[in-house]
């Protein structure tokens, strides 16, 4: 019988997840509400971030449904 | 450069040789080119105004397949650059007129710059989430008349059960609090992010915790570790990392904005 893994370690593990796997939702988190934004200089910065969160939940369907398709793949990207 | 153009704005790093990988491509799949000034490096992509002019953001913005693939390719050349050195990530879609002015950026807000990149050296970003566990409603009361007034008892049961699971989810944030403290004994700097929607998370649980922490790398092992340990007592937890310090690239005076609830 194998050992137990520390739960810590199978944490940790599970965490590193390659580029393309890391979730949408997550990349969004943080580059919408984060990140160094010089503002005066910008002429285009997206600070309407209720604008793109409102979308965001129109467009959750879809999300949802593409998820569907591509079988099994929850939203952090960890296989079930 | 075309007046069509504007110049798209990843990070900013040190200016050292390996600041710009090879090969590396950004948003749009666009080369991304390095401008250094004062031992900075802004990482950019000349993109087109067409496609990243006001008007037609707002479109775009709500497209999601445009939204993913242009996150993507903006935490491409991030991650691709975390990997090597210090990096400061900009927020998503900063696109200035000129190059000019990125140089004007690392002139103006050069020990900004330098503070945070020294901040977030040798550290990681971790994310992590607490979901509220299921709340298991209690059988239902074998006891009483339950026969002469169905209707009353099925009324008292759910409201039982509203009762029951409010409190459950009061005592899962109550714990998330205690699980916030906990990393934060750990974590140099910690920033609490909106908790996602179920719909988003794609989880039916209610998300109690959406934490980043930034943590030095010789301590990311005991961190999981002890986000490990607090695993279970009403909350699951989760943990994804390590990340580029997106959370914790704030320049003095420049507070992130739209992150607290």
């Amino acid at each position: 019988m194998p050992l137990p893994e520390p739960r810590g370690e199978r944490l940790a593990a599970q965490g590193r997840l390659p580029v393309e796997r890391v979730a949408l939702v997550d990349l969004l988190d943080r580059m919408l509400a984060c990140g160094v934004v010089v503002a005066g200089d910008v002429v285009l910065s997206i600070s309407g971030i209720d604008l793109v969160r409102i979308s965001l939940r129109a467009l959750l369907v879809s999300v949802r449904e593409a998820d569907a398709i591509d079988g099994g793949m929850r939203h952090d990207g960890v296989e079930e | 450069m075309p007046s069509d153009e504007g110049v798209y704005l990843y990070a900013v790093t040190r200016a050292e040789e390996h600041a710009c990988p090879e090969g590396l491509t950004g948003v749009s799949g666009l080369p991304v080119r390095s401008l250094a000034h004062r031992g900075l490096a802004a990482l950019y992509s000349l993109v087109s105004l067409d496609e990243f002019g006001e008007e037609r953001l707002r479109r775009s913005m709500e497209d999601l397949s445009w939204l993913e693939e242009t996150a993507r390719g903006h935490h491409r050349v991030v991650e691709a650059v975390a990997r090597v050195l210090p990096t400061a990530p900009a927020r998503l879609v900063t696109v200035y007129r000129l190059e000019q002015q990125l140089r004007d950026l690392l002139d103006e807000r050069h020990d900004g710059f330098v503070a945070v990149l020294s901040h977030v050296a040798g550290r990681s970003e971790w994310a992590v989430k607490a979901y509220a566990e299921p709340y298991e409603s209690a059988p239902a009361d074998e006891s009483g008349p339950e026969d002469d007034r169905p209707g009353l008892a099925y009324l008292k049961r759910r409201r039982a059960g509203l009762h029951g699971r409010e409190a459950a989810w009061r005592r899962a944030a109550t714990r998330a609090e205690f699980v916030h403290e906990v990393l934060m004994s750990v974590a140099v700097e910690g920033r609490l992010h909106r908790a996602q929607d179920p719909q988003l998370s794609g989880r039916e649980e209610l998300m109690v915790l959406n934490g980043a922490y930034l943590v030095d790398e010789d301590r990311a092992d005991e961190f999981a570790r002890v986000l490990g340990d607090l695993d279970g007592d009403g909350v699951t937890v989760e943990l994804v990392g390590p990340w580029a310090p997106y959370s914790f690239a704030v320049l003095e005076g420049e507070a992130a904005r739209g992150a607290a609830p």
